[in-house]
């Protein structure tokens, strides 16, 4: 077993040695491999993102309450007794001022996008004044939070960066009502940075919605503390309600997106993984074609086969996990952190995201690269094992 | 019958035919032969007799298609390839005619490959190169890359390689035919004195009457046959 041992660190040592011997073409395969990495990250970073723009804070446990069959809180309704009935239920946590529950409405308006100039819709949400409470995590990081009963909206930071007009004292022309920007927030968990705010009893009649509402949004005591919730909300026979955990509310809404980018990642990628594969191919096939007398000594010598093979597999891996590792690198450099905004396809309004380079995302590169190495070093090194010891050691 | 009184090689037998395209060689045809502990023989004939694939079978690197190869009571062509190559690491010697040496390693490395397939430790085996770079008159070369040494020097290095791990049998696939007259006969030299001194039996494959004319006993192979008699 030690000689075994000792076979496969010496065979490999001698591969290692010889790399810089044929450092171009170990180079071109590991940059093949690079652009894979590259891609598939990028792409994915894009889904991650979106999805981090689109969740909570782990230990926020709000639930949102819609109509029954709503899957939105666009086509979601509910009446102010309604809502009132469900800020009544038992597992909503107890603040200072009562039941930590906002009831809100949702418009959609049109904005200018800073980068292309187009319109596109940014949703303008009415809530009460507990909403900053039930969301928790949510801080006005410049001006300062809208007056109730008056014109004011605050901007979420993300729709600030990525939609014109919306600085601080600016104002703008939405609906009935003329809007004075009085701050900025961020937090607010989901999507809600995308959003302006603004108080729901002035969002009511400047958009006609009378006393009517969208969707309630409620603390929890607990997280333990839904199951009671929603079981008293659906037995009441005077509601006909959907209530959800925020984080899955949010996790449904975009699925869509984050399912089709990384499809579509993943699809580019997999065919940039075929041709960097017969890259790797190819390099390690020249490997073993160039070393063949080599590797035919150290077999007349006594040294096994499996040695062999190993010490070809874990050349093709380093290859590759150099190629991941720059991949990956650049990817990091040149996406993570990039600001977007794009049409979320089931609310059909803008989100505002930063493309994220996770570290799954990189563990995940690494894997590929790997994969990609071990698969295109296993057929040149059974070649080599293969070789017939006889006839390659003659060859000059 | 003593071991030692019974030969070190015996083939009966063998056959060696290979299969190019629909094409059936045959390169060896019903090949007997036997070879005594502490001989010198040396294997002639023109290129494609069949020399260097005898050499093959028996040092173990390839397998006859038919007859029995035995090297000191062993049926060597019944061992699959795993104790073929354990076996290869520990009874033969391979000596090539361009010296096969490994370019990434130094003299000493080079000389060392066999024995990492021993259990001997590292001063263990820097003791064996030492002597064995000793006998072959290289002790002040040892740190040298084969980029950096005349082809003799390589061949000596390929010599002490072979003798390193002290085999049965050393079998040198033509020495000197990459190297000059007087390099050549320095190595025919060397090879001798193994022979002579150390009590190796060795078997050399050769073109060359000056280099049998060392060995003590000279087979020529024609068409695969043993000959008696020197070809035209």
């Amino acid at each position: 077993m030690i000689s075994w041992l000792n076979q496969i660190l010496s065979v490999t040592l001698f591969s290692l040695r010889t790399i810089p011997e044929r450092k171009g073409s170990a180079f071109s395969a590991a940059i093949g491999i690079a652009g894979v990495v590259a891609v598939l990250v990028g792409v994915l970073s894009i889904a991650e993102g979106f999805r981090a723009a689109m969740s909570v804070p782990p230990n926020q446990h709000v639930a949102i309450v819609l109509r029954s069959g709503a899957d939105s809180e666009m086509t979601s309704g509910l009446s102010r007794e309604e809502t009132r009935l469900i800020g009544l239920a038992p597992g909503i946590h107890e603040g200072p001022n009562g039941p930590m529950a906002s009831s809100e409405l949702f418009v959609m308006i049109n904005l200018p996008k800073k980068s292309t100039g187009t319109d596109a819709n940014v949703p303008m949400r009415g809530v009460e004044k507990e909403a900053a409470a039930v969301r928790g995590d949510l801080r006005v990081i410049q001006g300062r939070m809208f007056e109730s009963g008056r014109s004011e909206i605050i901007v979420g930071a993300g729709a600030a960066r990525a939609f014109s007009g919306l600085d601080v004292g600016q104002t703008l022309r939405v609906g009935a009502n003329e809007w004075k920007v009085v701050g900025i927030f961020s937090g607010g968990g989901g999507a809600a940075e995308s959003e302006i705010w603004t108080d729901a009893a002035v969002l009511q009649p400047a958009y006609n919605r009378e006393d009517s509402f969208q969707s309630v949004y409620a603390r929890l005591e607990t997280e333990g503390a839904f199951q009671k919730f929603k079981d008293a909300l659906s037995t009441n026979p005077q509601l006909k309600v959907r209530t959800l955990l925020q984080s899955d509310f949010l996790a449904e809404q975009s699925s869509i997106l984050t399912g089709f980018i990384e499809t579509i990642g993943m699809s580019i990628a997999g065919l940039m993984a075929l041709g960097a594969l017969f890259g790797a191919l190819n390099t390690m096939y020249t490997v073993v074609a160039s070393r063949s007398r080599e590797i035919a000594t150290l077999r007349a010598l006594g040294f096994g086969a499996s040695p062999v093979v190993i010490s070809v597999l874990f050349e093709s891996l380093l290859i590759a996990l150099l190629g991941g590792s720059i991949g990956a690198a650049a990817a990091y450099g040149a996406f993570d952190g990039f600001q977007a905004a794009t049409i979320n396809w089931q609310s059909f309004s803008q989100i505002a995201f930063a493309f994220a380079v996770t570290p799954k995302l990189l563990v995940m590169a690494i894997v590929w690269a790997a994969v990609i190495g071990i698969i295109g070093g296993l057929f040149p090194a059974l070649r080599a094992a293969r070789l017939p010891v006889a006839i390659a050691l003659r060859e000059t | 019958m003593d071991v030692s009184q019974q030969p070190l090689v015996r083939l009966e037998g063998v056959e060696k035919s290979f299969q190019r395209g629909s094409e059936q060689i045959h390169v060896l045809a019903n090949l007997s032969l036997q070879v005594g502990r502490g001989e010198f023989l040396a294997l002639m004939g023109p290129s494609g007799s069949g020399k260097s694939t005898l050499l093959n079978l028996v040092g173990g690197l390839d397998r006859p298609t038919a007859g029995a190869v035995e090297i000191d009571g062993e049926r060597i062509d019944q061992l699959s390839e795993r104790q073929l190559a354990a076996w290869r690491a520990r009874h033969v010697g391979l000596v090539f005619q361009f010296y096969n040496l490994l370019p990434m390693l130094n003299a000493e490395r080079n000389v060392e490959l066999p024995l990492l397939l021993t259990h001997l430790s590292r001063g263990e085996r820097r003791e064996h190169v030492r002597v064995a770079l000793e006998v072959v008159g290289l002790s002040h070369r040892t740190r040298h890359y084969p980029r950096t040494l005349s082809g003799g020097e390589q061949q000596r290095v390929g010599i002490a390689r072979a003798i390193v791990n002290d085999p049965t049998l050393l079998l040198c696939d033509e020495p000197t035919g990459d190297l000059d007259r007087k390099t050549g006969d320095e190595i025919l030299t060397l090879l001798q004195a193994l022979n002579r001194d150390q009590g190796k039996t060795i078997i050399m494959v050769t073109h060359d009457p000056h280099a049998s004319a060392r060995a003590t006993r000279t087979l020529y192979l024609e068409k695969g046959q043993f000959s008696t008699e020197k070809p035209e």
